[in-house]
């Protein structure tokens, strides 16, 4: 008989027709029809109408059409909640069928029927069920319990069935057992901290007898429960590991990767002197070689899990990297990860095999695949010192065969053997600048730029390649642009002009397109170089040129405390995503994670769980290279980013607040300090002279007894003299106007500069700046008009008369609706109330009162803008960590973010 | 647990999808198809997580057969899953085609019902689940209470994979080892890796429960032997040579692993039928059956010259069958000319290979190809990848050298003996992959 015609059905009246033929009086005709309606819902057809119809069709003997209704039932019981119950009675009616088969059957499909009505009627024949004569019977039921916890958890603990379920363990049949395990696991997931499982010594015992015997399915679900097990010394954590060890010779993979996690995880437990420990490290090779000769997909899954193995014990497979050599016929992905493994394995014993076989792939057809080969052969010269010329070389054949991204791939691990062995290798980059041209990918662009950089002094023409970057800097990536301004610093540092006039014109020519950029880093960073080195070359050649550390031999491991919970999820999903199950999985926040148990009597359990045990070699030697969010890093150009992936956590951290912040080292605070510095006294420049045909106009803003000015310096860079200087401004948020005209009178002749100091006040038209104190300037000369914009300093607008009297302070404080409060903290500021409060008042800001509330010193204060606003706020510190409030009045709105920010900035210095 | 299990044919439509949990809903079916049957890209991982859900699939022939998941499964046992699937679907109807799924629809959705439960795998044995899900579909009925309560406690019991009560008149046992052989060798003719996956794969007729204990010329066994004997020089001397190291090996789920582990013997109660007995893998002491000997001359830009030696080494008694060398062209080839000794040789231009075939060859001989190959200039910057030479072939002999010693029957409560099992064994080597790099 053939059913495939049933996919075929087509026409209009189909559903009609099936309703027909559904009750007919002949049961041939109704099985046929069940069966239409089944194939009509496989491909995606609503048949929903039909179910009365078909439930009609459930009282019968025949099994075949019974399973089909079934099936149907458990589709569509959802959809039409009140006609289910129908169904209730014949499933009750079943349940109490003297064939075990049809008891089983309607005990399955029952939990199947996701409709709350039908729960309740379902726990009496699941009662029964649980502890029915037949073994197939109750392991049905074992696994009902389950499902009807998914539905209605509640019901499950009110009517006992958790401990029916507990009693099912020591069931004496396996696949009973079994299944109880694997339902009481599912259930114990979502109550994370009940001891559902009740995992004692006895429990353990009847687990791992009943190992012996079920089937591979039941190995695999006792297995992995056995694996949550802590065993409370280390004898008993070796009886364990002594019977699960022979299901390494088990023939299903599932149950070979879940003994394996068992025993990664009880070996934490093991003292690592015993003989029995090294012998178990012995058994462990095999099998999960073994695991490769199976197909692809299992491969696969095996390899993800390998690959942590492999960061975890290294030992393991040590001797063993042959078999992860890539095979012509494997699959990419196979591929892919068997690489990965291989240089994990690397070292100077099989390092001349592992650079051929490199060599080999690296002549390949898939793309990934060979730029990650490429990579290895770098990584490989950075683990393995002595190959490291070989590689070298290696790489350079690559670069001959002028393949594009093979080129560029070379390029970037290049750069990364330079770092690891500076002054080495730098014959070779005559060779590589020969490829300059057909570098198109950011990475591989700002490797070479890096590299003329730090090698600028021994390039005869690094002036002249910076430059050919430099003209399309606008249209280059962040990272490229990033790169390049720091490799110019490099260079001029390296070569310095005699003249302190050249000096200001290549920095000036060279740094200035960093300025108008969009992007903040680059802008800074800009500005930053171009401080620093018209101050004090000096310092700016200690501080860039400075000796950086090497990087480290691995680079992409996981980091120490994920990679321990990911050997906890040995054999599943979260091992091979190489994530926490929590980062996939909806729902699971509330999970508590996995971790390695702790051996006992070990001394430094006190700290983390990962520090017990032999991990610590592993974090020592990822702590080297400084992440790519490290801006202070960056900065000083010590990295351009880790060569690959480093663990994304630790990049989190790091940020702005750093910047500000104690806790750097005296390098940085040095650094910072100049910085600062340089912020208070060095004008910014508003106008450069390429923008305004030779006129620079540099200048601050400053308050000097109760009035405002603007202090500006003119030069010409032009080659012509200046005439008939004007000023405007433009409308702005606090109604700024000059209140004289711009005092130069005299022609301003070429490389002269003149300083004005131009009084401002508030009396002028106003209009909302983004950001608010935003200025935009118009100066007209003989040449042309020029317009250029500057920040004026928040402080310049604080009033003399800006201390509120203490009673009005009170009583508009409470006045503040909460809404309008805003909080925010400064970190690591090590001033005390005083010398904050001192420094405050320099800027106009003024202190009201002052309380101390248990050890915290409050300070309340006030301010005054020109335009009559008044700011309050409540500062608390406390020794190392001020909490900082801002309160201010409603009629003030939009501009908390930008004040906020400015009061910050004042407390800090 | 697994959520849902989707059958695709080759265009992405679904021939068969059961949903076992309430977290997968209808679109996912079509998540699938989208983002990996219609991908245009191939498919770089049997594992895909689609919006915070996990497709695990695998393909037989054009059928892909695809479980879907929200939780963290054990992703092993969701590939080993669908291989049994896979396995139970084509013992009951043969290839796994898109004609055969629709023909057997209604039966997939039955074993479908009762080899997963809630996501669950349960018994998978197609041995006995035959007992029960029959294409008929009506046995149920039929049957004695005995008869059911057998059935279910042989599913659910400590040997689910044999029933009682089997009845032979001749008692027989077939036993195959089945080796293939891999390599990697260097153009220079270095080993860069070899090993040998071996599989003893059984068909047993006998009669009752027996007990049936195997084998071979295991290295640590022959030593434990050899100590325990009486010329221990003498004892050394004959398993140095006859024994075999075996680096790992795996057993069919009815082996005793825990005895095999303890005492490293392999006994159990056979399945009926034919099943694997068990796989292992050797790395020591392989015989490689062939030597492939390259030479690859490019002639300026539009030639190149190839030749290969290839010679036997094994016995010269013996015969090596079905032999095949495959000698990869670059995609510019225009034309091939090819002269051998032996066989016959021809340029397949859709397979960019000279295939060289070979009825049969004995063992101490050799034989040649040499062949021209046209190219049509190209501009094309990159070089020609030269894939590796690969070669297939049977030999009637086991590369590994291993050999089984004995293998046992007892079965007490049924009156015949070990002497009365009639016994058949034979050794198969195959070529793996068996390339030689150019």
């Amino acid at each position: 008989m053939t059913d495939s015609k049933y996919f075929t059905t087509n026409k209009k009246g189909e559903i009609f027709e099936l309703k027909a033929e559904l009750n007919n009086e002949k049961k041939e005709k109704r099985k046929e029809a069940v069966k239409k309606v089944i194939a009509a819902m496989t491909v995606g057809k609503d048949v929903s109408s039909l179910f009365p119809d078909v439930v009609n069709c459930m009282q019968t003997d025949n099994l075949e059409l019974k399973k089909l209704v079934y099936l149907y039932l458990m589709n569509y019981a959802k959809s039409q909640p009140d006609m289910a119950i129908m169904a209730v009675n014949s499933f009750v009616k079943d349940c109490e069928d003297p064939n075990p088969l049809i008891r089983a059957l309607a005990v399955r499909t029952m939990g199947c029927i996701r409709v709350d009505k039908i729960t309740e009627y379902l726990c009496e024949p699941l009662r029964k069920c649980l502890k029915d004569e037949d073994p197939y019977v109750r392991k049905t039921a074992a696994v009902c319990v389950a499902k009807l916890h998914d539905i209605n958890a509640q019901m499950v603990e009110d009517q006992g069935f958790l401990d029916s379920l507990r009693d099912l363990i020591a069931d004496s049949n396996p696949m009973v057992v079994a299944n109880a395990v694997a339902a009481l696991s599912e259930i114990s997931e979502s109550h994370p901290n009940s001891n559902l499982l009740d995992l004692n010594p006895q429990n353990i015992n009847k687990l791992l007898t009943a190992l012996n015997e079920c089937t591979e399915w039941g190995q695999i679900f006792i297995l992995d429960c056995l694996s949550n097990y802590n065993p409370k010394d280390e004898r008993e954590a070796q009886s364990i590991c002594e019977r699960v060890t022979p299901r390494l010779s088990h023939a299903n993979s599932a149950v070979v990767l879940s003994a394996v996690k068992v025993l990664m995880k009880f070996l934490e437990l093991l003292p690592k002197e015993s003989d029995y420990y090294n012998t178990l490290l012995k058994k462990l090779s095999p099998p999960l070689v073994t695991l490769l000769s199976g197909e692809p997909e299992v491969q696969y899954v095996a390899l993800r899990n390998i690959n942590l193995i492999v960061q975890k014990r290294p030992e393991i497979l040590k001797q063993e990297i042959k078999v992860f050599f890539v095979k012509y016929n494997d699959p990419i992905y196979v591929k892919l990860e068997k690489l990965d493994i291989m240089i994990r394995l690397a070292s100077q014993a099989n390092i001349a095999q592992v650079l051929a076989e490199l060599k080999e792939y690296a002549t390949e057809v898939d793309v990934d695949f060979v730029r990650k080969a490429v990579r290895a052969i770098g990584r490989c010269a950075i683990k393995v010192e002595q190959s490291a010329e070989r590689c070298v070389s290696t790489l350079l054949d690559l670069i001959q065969t002028k393949v594009n991204y093979v080129v560029q791939e070379a390029i970037v691990v290049i750069r990364d053997i330079f770092r690891k062995y500076p002054n080495k290798y730098e014959s070779i980059i005559a060779t590589l600048c020969e490829n300059l041209d057909s570098l198109d990918e950011p990475d591989a662009r700002a490797a070479m730029i890096w590299i003329v950089g730090e090698y600028a002094e021994r390039i005869d023409n690094a002036d002249e390649l910076l430059e050919s970057f430099l003209e399309g800097f606008h249209d280059e990536s962040t990272q490229v642009q990033l790169t390049l301004l720091t490799a110019i610093v490099k260079l001029f540092l390296k070569k310095p002009s005699e003249t302190q006039e050249e000096t200001h014109t290549y920095t000036h020519t060279n740094i200035s397109p960093s300025f108008d950029s969009d992007n903040p880093d680059l802008r800074d960073r800009g500005y930053i170089y171009w401080r620093l080195l018209s101050t004090d070359p000096v310092t700016a050649k200690e501080v860039v040129l400075s000796e950086k550390p090497l990087i480290s031999e691995e680079t992409d491991l996981i980091e120490p405390t994920l990679l321990d919970e990911l050997i906890c999820h040995i054999g599943s999903l979260a091992s091979v995503y190489h994530k926490p199950p929590n980062a996939f999985v909806e729902g699971s926040h509330g999970i508590h994670r996995k971790h390695l148990p702790i051996q006992h009597g070990s001394i430094d359990t006190g700290e983390s769980p990962v520090s017990a045990g032999p991990a610590a070699p592993i974090e020592q030697a990822q702590s080297v290279i400084p992440s790519q969010g490290d801006l202070l890093g960056d900065l000083l150009n010590l990295d351009l980013g880790p060569p690959v992936n480093v663990p994304q956590q630790s990049s989190m951290q790091m940020g702005a607040v750093d910047l500000l912040g104690g806790g750097l080292d005296s390098l940085v605070t040095v650094c910072m300090f100049i910085f600062l510095y340089l912020l208070s006294l060095f004008p910014q420049i508003w106008l450069p002279a390429v923008k305004a045909k030779g006129l620079e106009i540099s200048g601050t803003f400053s308050r000097r007894q109760g009035q405002m000015y603007m202090d500006m310096t003119f030069t010409n860079k032009a080659l012509q003299h200046m005439t008939d200087f004007a000023i405007q401004f433009n409308k702005n948020s606090f109604g700024v106007i000059p209140t004289t005209p711009l005092p130069i009178h005299t022609p301003l002749m070429p490389s002269q500069s003149i300083e004005v100091s131009l009084p401002l006040n508030t009396i002028g038209p106003v209009m909302k700046m983004d950001p608010l104190n935003n200025l935009q300037v118009a100066v007209k000369n003989n040449i042309d008009v020029f317009y250029f914009s500057g920040l004026i300093p928040l402080n310049i607008f604080f009033v003399e008369d800006g201390k509120m009297e203490r009673q009005v302070f009170l009583a508009t404080w409470k006045d503040i609706p909460n809404e309008n409060e805003l909080q925010y903290q400064i970190k690591e500021c090590h001033l005390n109330a005083d010398t904050v409060s001192g420094k405050l008042q320099n800027d106009n800001i003024y202190t009201i009162a002052k309380r101390n509330v248990e050890g915290q010193d409050m300070l309340y204060q006030s301010l005054k803008l020109t335009n009559g606003i008044w700011i309050l706020a409540e500062l608390r510190i406390q020794p190392g960590n001020p909490n900082y409030t801002v309160k201010h009045p409603p009629n003030l709105n939009s501009p908390n973010s930008e004040l906020r920010s400015h009061l910050l900035f004042l407390s800090e210095v | 647990m697994i959520g849902g299990l989707f059958i695709y044919n080759h265009k992405g439509e679904v021939l068969i999808s059961r949903v076992y949990r309430d977290d997968i809903g209808r679109n996912a079916v079509d998540a699938f198809r989208v983002n990996v049957i219609h991908a245009r890209q191939q498919v770089r991982s049997p594992v895909t997580n689609i919006a915070r859900t996990s497709f695990f699939h695998v393909k037989r022939s054009n059928i892909w057969l695809a479980v879907v998941t929200k939780q963290n499964v054990n992703a092993a046992m969701v590939f080993e899953f669908l291989y049994k699937m896979c396995d139970v679907m084509a013992s009951y109807f043969g290839k796994i085609s898109e004609e055969n799924i629709k023909n057997n629809f209604v039966l997939i959705y039955e074993l479908l019902d009762e080899i997963l439960d809630f996501g669950y795998p349960q018994n998978s044995e197609t041995g006995s689940l035959k007992t029960f899900i029959t294409q008929q579909g009506i046995k149920g009925q039929h049957q004695t209470k005995e008869e059911q309560s057998q059935i279910t406690s042989q599913v659910t019991g400590q040997i689910g994979w044999r029933r009682e009560g089997i009845k032979y008149r001749r008692n027989e046992l077939f036993l195959d080892v089945l080796e293939s052989v891999n390599l990697l060798m260097s153009p220079q003719g270095q080993v860069l890796s070899a090993h040998v996956s071996g599989r003893v794969v059984m068909k047993s007729y006998l009669s009752g429960m027996p007990e049936c204990k195997f084998g071979m010329n295991d290295k640590i066994i022959i030593d434990k032997a050899g100590k325990g004997g009486v010329t221990n020089e003498a004892g050394k001397s004959t398993s140095g040579k006859q024994s075999i190291a075996i680096d790992d090996c795996t057993f069919n789920q009815c082996v005793r692993l825990s005895k095999f582990d303890s005492e490293r013997s392999i006994s159990f109660i056979p399945p009926d039928g034919e099943y694997e007995l068990m796989r292992y893998r050797t790395t020591k002491d392989i015989i490689l059956p062939f030597r492939v000997i390259p030479l690859v001359r490019e002639v300026g830009r539009t030639k190149l010259e190839v030749k290969v030696v290839i010679k036997s080494n094994f016995k010269p008694s013996l015969l090596a069958q079905k032999i095949e060398v495959r000698i990869p062209t670059p995609l510019n080839t225009s034309g091939v000319q090819v002269i051998c000794m032996k066989g016959k040789a021809k340029y397949k231009a859709s397979e960019n290979a000279i295939v060289w075939k070979i009825k049969r060859m004995a063992g101490m001989k050799e034989s040649q190809i040499s062949a021209e190959i046209e190219l049509l200039p190209t501009n094309d910057k990159k070089k020609w990848a030269r894939p590796p030479i690969s070669m297939n072939f049977e030999v009637p002999f086991a590369p590994s050298g291993l050999k089984v010693r004995y293998l046992k029957v007892f079965e007490s409560k049924l009156n015949y003996s070990d002497h009365d099992v009639i016994k058949w064994v034979r050794y198969i080597g195959r070529s793996g992959i068996y390339e030689t790099r150019c």
